[in-house]
């Protein structure tokens, strides 16, 4: 039997990853899959919570997650295509103008 | 009642100050000398409605409000009618009255004339509440206004930058006597848990002076001036004393206050401030009894003020100047007075001083009027002929105040030089030393105060040429007759003939007993018996209603005098005295006339003309450094460099903190996130560890 | 019983490369089909612990529908590859590792006590509405869990029209 630690570990290990990605990427649609895999992390503990406490709650959430997850996919996505029509560029590091 | 005693002149100084600068001279006039008058007919009223229970030592209180009631500390605006008191209303009233009115002749003509009538009852209410009040917290409000109005006063003529100078040097230096002052009541709270004089249970609180009474009596000795006790106290209130009534080391304002007009000298710095500190002292009687220390430096102070005083009077110039330091020396011999235990006699010196004093100066101002503002005795001379009555009452002022007998000064001066020879508070060469330098004061003040008169009314006149190039003085003058001088108006002789009667009769309400053989009784002192302690001296007579005082039988016998054995040979004592008083004073006059009506041009040695060069020494060794300190160490060490360097340190700081966090927003999305990634870090790692 | 184990760890190693892979790829494609990778793998994994049914929405919704729309994305915008342009504050790459370091060691720490516990025995009874399967979310969703269900309904049509206005052109 799989221990429930291994499921929680790898987790943290997938968001960890995530997490890296997020400030070491400059390109933007690049740092939006690193927080898709973050989500995705998230939603593996939950699963095997579930899992391990025969609790549907836990998928419950993750559903709810994974729509949430599209609707941003899709804003984020939206707003990503509007910068690149105004500067013709993706990198995160030119979007810099609220600087002091 | 009271309270309309003190209330009259603040309502005359509220409408002179508020609508005087509308109203014509006459009016004013009238307004501030009717408060005057008020207060004057109210005192003589109560004096004489309440006589005889006054003599039995009854108070009399008026309440007006609780001021301050803190835990234990209590202070009242409330009013105390006492034998004491009501003998200062009294006298204090009836000379300032005559005082206003020949005020409203001498300010004739002058632009601030609303202006110094309002100072003027603003400072006889202050004058009056000083003298009422039935706690030191009340007195010492009187005290400060009148030390104000005395300020305002002297420098009325603020143009003048003389007479700024003067109205600061005086301000400070009575500052400096009321540092001393409120930490005496300050300690005299925490000792004796109240700041009343007396006990009152129909307000609940009890009296200092009752506390005094339960203490034993401090030890005569060094120690005890600082060993907090009754000995602490009374040397702290006596240093408040000093700066108000012009003791050394803090008499040298009274010469410069000779800035201001004369009637303010005559009232104030002649009549009723500088007295304030006799008041003081006396009042606080049972606190000076048992601090046998203190009323020894009292005496000291006093008799060597009075000597030091003298020497320089008599070598001054101006004839107001002159009269300042015979001030001086008169008050000095008040402190002495009260030093050796005789209170009685000090509070009489302050009664019949208030009048001869207040005529000499009121007769100088009627000089120099006379004189087109000429005070330089200099260029005076020969004035007798010219200013009859002005001289006439100057004559009486004069033989009053050198001790010649019949006239009021010979009882009250005579009697304190007697007590100090016989007191026994004071250990064995104190008290023939203190009555030999009264003695050779008086002597002094006789021939200065001839020498006065000589030079102004006598001899030839020297104000031929330079009369017309006189000095004017600050006022303007309505008097514009260029020529000879002549007699002032009705306005300012009527007080002066007033005063003179005073000067005269006045004495006689306190012959010491010895002298009429027991026939005339010393009224004044018997008046005022209930409210003065008694020290260990046994005074003259031996009569004791109802006032409280430490057993006199353990004292110890000094020197030559013979406790009471008989009242014949006491008796025989004080008539050899003043036997020897009236001798001085005749040749003080004697030597006076010859040597001055010879040479009235003498010059005086430098030492004295220069009064002893204190006001330099002092100017060198307090002034000046304080100067320097103040400005490069308060000035431009602390202030520009550690307060402006906090305050500009903590602008810059702003400035530093700012110009680094603003790196944080660098506008970058990937920093942020660093960020928000490391606090969420830290937080986890605090639950985590939990 | 091993097996189950193995599984477990072949599903987490292919995890965790396609992970890893996101952030050694260049071009964003390669990262977004990497992430594909990922949650293939996740997929599986949320076999292995009962959860049918989240198994197949995640291919067919995440995998299926949100990663297309990315690939739609990236392709429309015709990125070129990730050539090393303009980055500022250089020093952050940096941080990386010790952040990274930080949050596993955290994660670790918080786990420790429960390195052993395992998931429980097949529970007995109807297989069919065991949780897990379609059945029970279905009927947890509609009853206990109607408001959330209601208000994710919301949620999209926002996104919906959220997106459609970011991403008209000016003037249409």
């Amino acid at each position: 039997m799989v221990p429930l630690s291994w499921y929680l570990g790898l987790s943290a290990l997938l968001f960890t990853i995530g997490a890296v990605g997020v400030f070491i990427k400059r390109n933007a649609i690049t740092i939006f899959l690193s927080i898709e895999l973050m989500l995705n992390a998230v939603n593996l503990t939950f699963v095997s919570l579930s899992g391990f406490f025969g609790d549907v709650g836990g998928q419950l959430f993750v559903f709810i997650v994974m729509t949430v997850a599209a609707a941003e996919a899709a804003v984020g996505l939206a707003i990503i295509i509007s910068i690149f029509r105004n500067r013709e560029s993706l990198n995160v590091d030119e979007v810099d103008t609220l600087k002091l | 009642m009271l309270g309309a005693i003190i209330l009259a002149p603040l309502v005359g100084a509220a409408i002179l100050g508020l609508f005087g600068k509308r109203m014509g001279e006459r009016l004013i006039g009238l307004i501030a000398c009717s408060t005057v008058a008020v207060s004057a007919i109210l005192s003589f009223y109560l004096f004489f409605k309440h006589h005889a229970e006054l003599e039995q030592g009854q108070k009399f209180y008026e309440y007006l409000f609780t001021w301050i009631s803190v835990g234990t500390f209590r202070a009242d605006a409330s009013l105390l009618l006492d034998s004491l008191s009501a003998v200062y209303i009294l006298f204090i009233t009836f000379v300032a009255f005559w005082i206003h009115v020949f005020a409203t002749g001498y300010m004739r003509g002058d632009t601030g004339y609303w202006r110094f009538f309002a100072y003027m009852n603003f400072f006889m209410f202050s004058m009056l509440t000083l003298v009422l009040a039935d706690n030191f917290l009340m007195m010492f409000v009187g005290w400060e206004g009148v030390g104000l109005c005395s300020y305002l006063l002297i420098g009325y003529y603020f143009t003048k930058d003389f007479a700024n100078d003067a109205a600061k040097k005086a301000f400070i230096v009575n500052r400096i006597g009321d540092f001393g002052f409120a930490l005496g009541v300050m300690l005299l709270f925490l000792k004796a848990g109240t700041i009343f004089y007396f006990d009152d249970p129909d307000r609940g609180i009890h009296g200092a002076f009752s506390w005094a009474f339960s203490q034993a009596h401090d030890p005569l000795a060094w120690s005890a001036i600082f060993a907090g006790g009754m000995t602490t106290i009374a040397i702290l209130l006596f240093v408040g004393a000093t700066g108000k009534s012009a003791q050394l080391p803090l008499y040298v304002w009274l010469p410069d206050a000779m800035a201001g007009p004369t009637p303010v000298s005559a009232l104030i710095h002649a009549a009723t401030m500088v007295t304030a500190g006799v008041y003081m002292v006396a009042r606080a009687s049972s606190i000076y009894t048992h601090a046998p220390t203190a009323m020894l430096i009292m005496a000291v102070i006093g008799a060597a003020t009075a000597l030091f005083a003298a020497t320089i009077g008599l070598a001054q110039w101006d004839i107001k100047k002159v009269l300042a330091y015979s001030t001086i020396s008169q008050l000095g011999y008040m402190f002495l007075a009260c030093g050796v235990g005789a209170f009685g006699a000090g509070i009489f010196h302050v009664f019949t001083h208030a009048f001869f004093k207040a005529l000499l100066f009121l007769g100088a101002g009627s000089v120099i009027i006379g004189m087109h503002h000429e005070q330089d005795m200099k260029r005076m001379g020969g004035l007798k002929k010219y200013m009859p009555v002005t001289f006439a009452t100057m004559f009486v002022g004069w033989l009053a105040i050198s001790g010649v007998p019949f006239l009021s000064g010979f009882f009250s001066k005579d009697e304190i030089l007697y007590r100090s020879f016989i007191t026994d508070g004071l250990p064995e060469p104190w008290p023939v030393i203190l009555w030999g330098v009264g003695a050779f004061t008086a002597l002094i003040t006789a021939v200065y105060m001839t020498r006065l008169m000589v030079m102004t009314f006598w001899g030839k006149a020297r104000f031929g040429d330079a009369h017309d190039a006189g000095a004017h003085g600050g006022h303007g003058e309505e008097h514009g007759h260029g020529g000879l001088p002549r007699e002032s108006p009705r306005s300012m002789v009527l007080p002066l003939v007033v005063l003179a009667a005073g000067a005269i009769f006045a004495g006689y309400l306190g012959v010491p007993e010895g002298l009429s053989g027991g026939k005339l009784p010393n009224y004044f002192e018997h008046f005022l018996e209930p409210s003065i302690a008694r020290s260990k001296v046994p005074s003259g007579d031996a009569q004791a209603n109802g006032s409280p005082h430490s057993p006199s039988g353990e004292t110890t016998i000094h020197g030559a005098v013979v406790q009471g054995s008989a009242e014949v040979e006491d008796h025989s004592l004080e008539r050899m005295l003043t036997g020897v008083s009236i001798i001085i004073a005749l040749a003080g006059i004697g030597m006076g006339w010859v040597w001055f009506g010879r040479k009235p041009l003498w010059e005086p040695p430098s030492l004295l003309e220069h009064k002893y060069y204190v006001d330099e020494v002092y100017d060198a060794t307090v002034i000046q450094p304080i100067k320097v300190g103040a400005i490069n160490v308060l000035w431009k060490f602390i202030d520009v460099r550690i307060i402006d360097g906090f305050v500009n340190g903590a602008g810059q700081l702003a400035g530093l903190v700012g110009g680094g966090l603003r790196h944080l927003q660098s506008g970058l999305a990937r920093s942020y996130v660093a960020v928000v990634v490391l606090g969420a870090l830290l937080i986890i790692g605090y639950f985590v560890m939990r | 019983m091993g097996q189950e184990k193995v599984l477990f760890i072949v599903f987490a190693v292919i995890a965790i490369a396609s992970a890893l892979n996101i952030l050694l790829q260049r071009n964003p494609l390669y990262s977004a089909l990497s992430l594909i990778g990922t949650l293939l793998a996740l997929s599986a994994l949320y076999v292995t612990l009962r959860a049918e049914f989240i198994a197949a929405v995640q291919i067919v919704v995440y995998a299926g529908a949100i990663m297309v729309l990315f690939i739609f994305v990236i392709m429309l915008l015709n990125v070129p590859k990730d050539q090393p342009q303009v980055e500022k504050q250089k020093g952050l790459r940096y941080l990386a590792i010790p952040f990274a370091g930080l949050m596993i060691a955290e994660m670790f720490y918080v786990l420790r006590p429960i390195r052993l516990s395992t998931l429980p025995p097949v529970p007995s009874g109807n297989a069919e509405q065991a949780v897990g399967t379609t059945w029970s979310i279905g009927t947890s969703l509609f009853t206990d869990y109607l408001l959330p269900f209601e208000v994710t309904s919301v949620l999209i049509l926002m996104a919906v029209v959220g997106a459609m206005v970011l991403a008209r052109r000016e003037g249409d």
